[in-house]
């Protein structure tokens, strides 16, 4: 009797880990997945930006300052490794890419133009699509690492040696804002 | 109102239960139309409604629940297409820049939701409106008007879609699909009832049966013949009742769950005010998809009011109300700026 007993309670654990452990590994290569959709994203965004300054180069001469910040933290993005760099670089860059958006506003040619009309749209597009990505990805990641935390979880997850991951953040509180457009520039 | 929508969740489970129970109740529907047939058409009775059971197999019941069950699983597999097809819809060019917008919204969208794409239709109505419809993630369809493209801003029409990609993402298609068919397949039922009635087959076979029996016997099946008859006269208008209960609260759903995908509920209740104000009806949505739609695209007066009747007949839920609701949510996530 005390057998049985003694099987079916060492039974039930055995299941109990095997599912547990089941669980992580599905949300280890969840988060995981979720880092490659923001990767792919931000690697077109990252080809776009060339296109997009090429485009407007030659309507905005008294611009060249921006663009060239603009290059500059696409270039830096690119090197970026690691989730916590890659976060604050891509930051930065949609800083200057949002400082030159609202610049393109000032000129009624490059508004017009059916390219930079275009790029602009791919472009938005895919600064939504970082940050829905970024989205899910922190989503799927706070539930993988509160999974690894939380009682009786907690002690599958030392066990197998299941590691954290890092959430993607914005690092600056600028890139939420509304970038304020200096209207004297305009000729 | 916020404790009546206390989060997604429970939201979510709410509706999963309201839907369980809708779905029984037209199993219950459908087996007490079929058992009439077989009481007072045929003279079975199996488990003895009107006194000692006879043995014979309940014909009709079955054939009642294998309509109902061969509606649905037809509607799974071809109601889509033509839903679609009647509301004139053709897929999306994709490169086509006039619609590279759309395209990139509903991108955006299925990278928010972790779903699979959806294939994306337009139709071309002047009347901003929008619907989904399949089978399940894996197979849904997402199509806007024409009319909806021209009127709202690109983060209103994010909003839109991300309420179609909730339907998609909360199962409401298939939901709405089988019980669309469900709806046609006691049409069907009442159709033949009636028939049967006009033609005078009706009890030929019960009387032997009820003869020998007594009085009480007699009564009980007066009672259930009596019911019978209404409930055949009332059956498409009760399955309509019926239907329009499920899409109501799943209107409320996908509005809250489009707000957790854009996290920007304020855009999708702009788009319902814009939507709403353009208010010819859409006229290439027909009837029978009505319930489908972001908003009641035969612009109904009973989908503005509250109140018992109005909520019967309503296939959406007053449009004033969800943009309330929407505005209380856009307030619940103002408190806290993002500090990090």
């Amino acid at each position: 009797m005390a057998l049985t007993i003694f099987l079916v309670v060492f039974g039930v654990l055995v299941i109990w880990i095997i599912a547990k452990y089941n669980s992580l590994v599905t949300l280890r290569n969840q988060v995981q997945n979720g880092w490659r959709q923001i990767d792919v994203q931000l690697k077109r965004r990252h080809d776009l930006i060339p296109n997009l300054v090429n485009a407007v180069k030659g309507f905005m001469q008294f611009e060249q300052d921006t663009l060239r910040q603009v290059i500059e933290a696409r270039n830096a993005a690119v090197s970026a490794k690691g989730v916590a760099d890659a976060a604050a670089k891509e930051g930065e860059l949609t800083a200057v890419l949002s400082r030159l958006f609202a610049l393109v506003e000032n000129y009624p040619q490059l508004k017009s133009n059916e390219n930079v009309k275009q790029l602009q749209e791919e472009l938005t597009s895919t600064e939504n699509k970082v940050s829905f990505a970024r989205q899910f990805y922190n989503d799927i990641a706070t539930k993988f690492n509160i999974d690894q935390q939380v009682f009786p979880g907690n002690i599958i997850a030392n066990l197998f040696k299941f590691q954290r991951s890092e959430l993607f953040q914005v690092e600056k509180a600028e890139e939420r804002e509304v970038p304020t457009v200096d209207l004297t520039l305009k000729k | 109102m916020l404790e009546q929508f206390p989060n997604i969740y429970e939201q979510q489970r709410r509706n999963r239960r309201k839907t369980v129970i809708i779905m029984a109740l037209f199993v219950l529907f459908f087996a007490f139309l079929g058992y009439g047939f077989d009481l007072f058409y045929l003279d079975n009775d199996p488990i003895g409604v009107l006194g000692e059971a006879r043995t014979a197999f309940p014909i009709a019941t079955a054939a009642a629940l294998l309509l109902g069950g061969g509606m649905s699983l037809w509607g799974l597999q071809s109601g889509a297409k033509a839903v679609l097809s009647s509301a004139g819809a053709f897929p999306v060019p994709e490169n086509d820049p006039q619609y590279r917008t759309l395209v990139n919204v509903v991108d955006e969208m299925v990278i928010a939701s972790g779903e699979p794409r959806p294939r994306i239709y337009v139709i071309p109505d002047d009347d901003p409106n929008a619907f989904a419809t399949g089978k399940d993630p894996a197979h849904s369809h997402i199509a806007v008007t024409r009319g909806l493209l021209k009127t709202l801003s690109r983060e209103e029409l994010q909003g839109v879609v991300a309420h179609e990609m909730s339907h998609v993402k909360n199962y409401d298609i298939r939901v709405m699909t089988v019980i669309a068919a469900l709806v046609g397949a006691s049409l069907l039922l009442s159709d033949w009832a009636r028939m049967g009635m006009r033609f005078g087959v009706m009890g030929s076979g019960g009387k032997k049966g009820r003869d020998s029996r007594g009085g009480v016997g007699g009564l009980i099946a007066l009672i259930l013949l009596a019911l019978w008859i209404i409930a055949i006269i009332l059956a498409p208008l009760l399955s309509q009742i019926l239907a329009m209960a499920v899409s109501r609260q799943r209107e409320y759903l996908a509005d809250a769950s489009g707000a957790e995908l854009t996290r920007n509920p304020l855009a999708l209740a702009k788009a319902l005010e814009k939507i709403e104000f353009a208010d010819e009806p859409t006229q290439s949505v027909k009837k029978g998809s009505a319930h489908l739609c972001i908003v009641d695209p035969l612009g109904r007066k009973a989908n503005l009011k509250e109140g018992a009747i109005a909520n019967l007949f309503a296939t959406h839920p007053p449009i004033f109300k969800r943009i309330t609701l929407l505005r209380a949510m856009a307030y619940q996530y103002q408190p806290a700026p993002m500090k990090d």
